[in-house]
């Protein structure tokens, strides 16, 4: 009988290899996060508030999270438009198109924030034009604004991308035949079942934007309280040795990116379920 | 829940609707003509101005002064030394992220337990946590006021301002890529193959290697090559930790900042060029190897 018992085959080296993955992700993830939160646990809870509701700090985060705000709603809207042209119609060039919305992820940061610089400058191929209708845009916080959307460019075209390709277009025949104008479907039949992947982009795009450095500190102008994002204050307490004030500010910043990654979860959660009902 | 990882695994080609299905049920699925004019503009627009543009620009200031401009730019010693310290901290992060990436797949991928979930978001961090931050903590514990500062300076070791930090920052910062490109691939493949091969009397290495690994080959390669881009394109971590020595702890997005800020725009172009070709050759490798990864998944056949 023993012969005919279910085989509870085991693969070997579950020890090694998971000894080996709880270490290093102790070691260079995991330890040093925590120290950060340590570090912040030395100042008294007056001046950690001190530090991140002083005028230039509350500035800093202002202008980051507001801006990513706006940034991650153009690309909210952009990115929808994005997507429908790449999958539903065929244009010449669409495969190409479809290829380079991965390069705000491959293009190394420094060069987006040099390029978009030199693109929107005054004397720039863009910032010319923009200057002689009065706007300026190149170190100012319309430029942070720039380079914000353009590192949140993949992450709506890209969640949204996959849900689009497999949504039934029986649904969408269905509301046709039942009169429904071709509007009334887009808002009222795809739209809905598209807005959990919308949301994750949206949420996804905004978190990247308010962590950017590089593609933003080059176009943005830095000046304190007007254009001067949170992670530049970072790196400018650092290099005052004012650690307590960068750690403060760190702080804030990652406590916000965990719910962003909490909420992100949520969000594919409530995408499968959709998916499955 | 990966950041980026599945945002950058374009979707399944093969899934896509063919022209003749398109035109098939275009009736009922279409907008008007002028509606879908308008919306293909619109894309066409929006990502030419916000991304051929800036790619284009990165080429046009870098070859400005002439082709002998750029190349004596680029022979110059400290892009050099740019150059060579790039390769160097890519190497490293490459290694170490490679060998740690194949253990952590093999743990999670091949094995159950509790907390899985749990364990793949902490892999993941990195990817939401500002490069400023993922350079700030390394100043924490390794600067001169951080928890092991005083230590290392009592012992003659440099950490911070050198090598070992600016490679500690990007091992961070491109810490998931190989472990989430192997993870969904190894879950998705099972465990038949290695259990039979085991059964059969071949040990745990010999499994890894003639069954495993020929499985997962392009998985791993794609994983290596979305960490290498990040490893030599990173600047905000490396900017904190690096001290920016000029020929010594510079690497070359740090290099293109500097000769930027001196208004040398045809030596910051330059080495920008590079890195942008590193970022277009790293996309048209990437979209290869997604090809031959779908045809590595067990459903495809």
């Amino acid at each position: 009988m023993s012969v005919l018992a279910p085989r509870r085959s085991t693969l070997p080296g579950f020890g090694l290899t998971m000894g080996l993955t709880l270490t290093w992700l102790s070691l260079i993830v995991l330890i040093p996060l925590a120290g950060l939160f340590v570090r912040s646990t030395e100042l008294s809870l007056e001046q950690f508030w001190g530090i991140v509701t002083s005028r230039r700090t509350l500035s800093a985060l202002k202008i980051s999270f507001g801006l990513s705000f706006a940034a991650a709603l153009v690309n909210l809207v952009m990115g929808t438009i994005v997507v429908w042209a790449l999958v539903r119609y065929r244009f010449p060039g669409r495969r190409l198109f479809d290829a380079i919305v991965d390069v705000p992820f491959a293009l190394p940061t420094a060069v987006a924030g040099v390029a978009l610089t030199s693109l929107f400058a005054q004397k720039g191929w863009l910032g010319a034009p923009l200057a002689a209708l009065g706007i300026k845009v190149a170190f100012t916080p319309l430029g942070i604004f720039i380079a914000m959307i353009f590192i949140g460019i993949p992450f709506v075209v890209r969640t949204v991308q996959p849900v689009l390709i497999d949504l039934d277009p029986e649904i969408e025949e269905a509301a046709a035949s039942l009169g429904a104008g071709r509007w009334h479907i887009v808002t009222k039949v795809i739209l809905p079942s598209l807005m959990p992947a919308l949301l994750t982009g949206f949420a996804l795009a905004f978190a990247r934007a308010v962590g950017e450095y590089g593609s933003v500190i080059f176009i943005a102008g830095n000046l304190p309280n007007v254009s001067e994002i949170a992670p530049l204050l970072i790196v400018i307490r650092l290099s005052e040795f004012r650690y307590a004030d960068a750690t403060a500010i760190a702080v804030v910043m990652l406590v916000v990116a965990f719910v962003i990654i909490f909420a992100v979860n949520r969000l594919q959660r409530w995408a499968q379920a959709q998916a499955s009902s | 829940m990966s950041i980026e990882m599945t945002l950058q695994r374009a979707p399944d080609r093969p899934a896509q609707p063919s022209d003749v299905e398109i035109a098939a049920r275009r009736d009922p699925r279409a907008e008007p003509t002028v509606v879908r004019i308008a919306l293909i503009t619109l894309a066409i627009g929006f990502l030419s101005v916000f991304v051929v543009l800036p790619l284009v620009v990165v080429f046009v200031e870098a070859f400005g002064k002439g082709i002998s401009a750029y190349l004596s730019a680029l022979a110059d010693p400290e892009a050099w030394s740019a150059i060579r310290l790039t390769l160097g901290v890519a190497a490293v992060s490459v290694g170490t992220n490679l060998v740690f990436g194949l253990a952590a797949a093999w743990a999670i991928a091949k094995f159950d337990f509790p907390g899985k979930t749990v364990l793949i978001t902490l892999i993941d961090l990195p990817f939401s946590v500002s490069p400023v931050i993922s350079g700030l903590v390394f100043v924490l514990l390794f600067g001169a006021q951080g928890f092991f500062g005083p230590w290392l300076q009592s012992h003659g070791l440099q950490i911070l301002f050198a090598f070992p930090g600016i490679a500690l920052a990007t091992v961070f910062v491109t810490f998931p890529f190989v472990a989430r490109a192997l993870i969904p691939l190894m879950q998705e493949q099972g465990t038949q193959e290695e259990e039979a091969a085991i059964s059969l009397g071949a040990s745990g290495l010999q499994t890894f290697f003639r069954v495993t690994l020929p499985n997962i080959k392009w998985g791993v390669l794609y994983g290596v090559l979305l960490c290498n881009a990040r490893a030599m394109g990173e600047f905000g971590a490396v900017s904190v930790v690096s001290g920016h020595i000029r020929g010594e702890t510079n690497t070359m997005p740090l290099l293109v900042e500097i000769l930027y800020n001196e208004y040398q725009m045809v030596a910051s172009f330059a080495i920008a060029s590079l890195l942008a070709m590193l970022a277009l050759i790293t996309l048209v490798a990437k979209t290869i190897l997604e090809r031959n990864i779908d045809e590595d998944l067990p459903h495809d056949h």
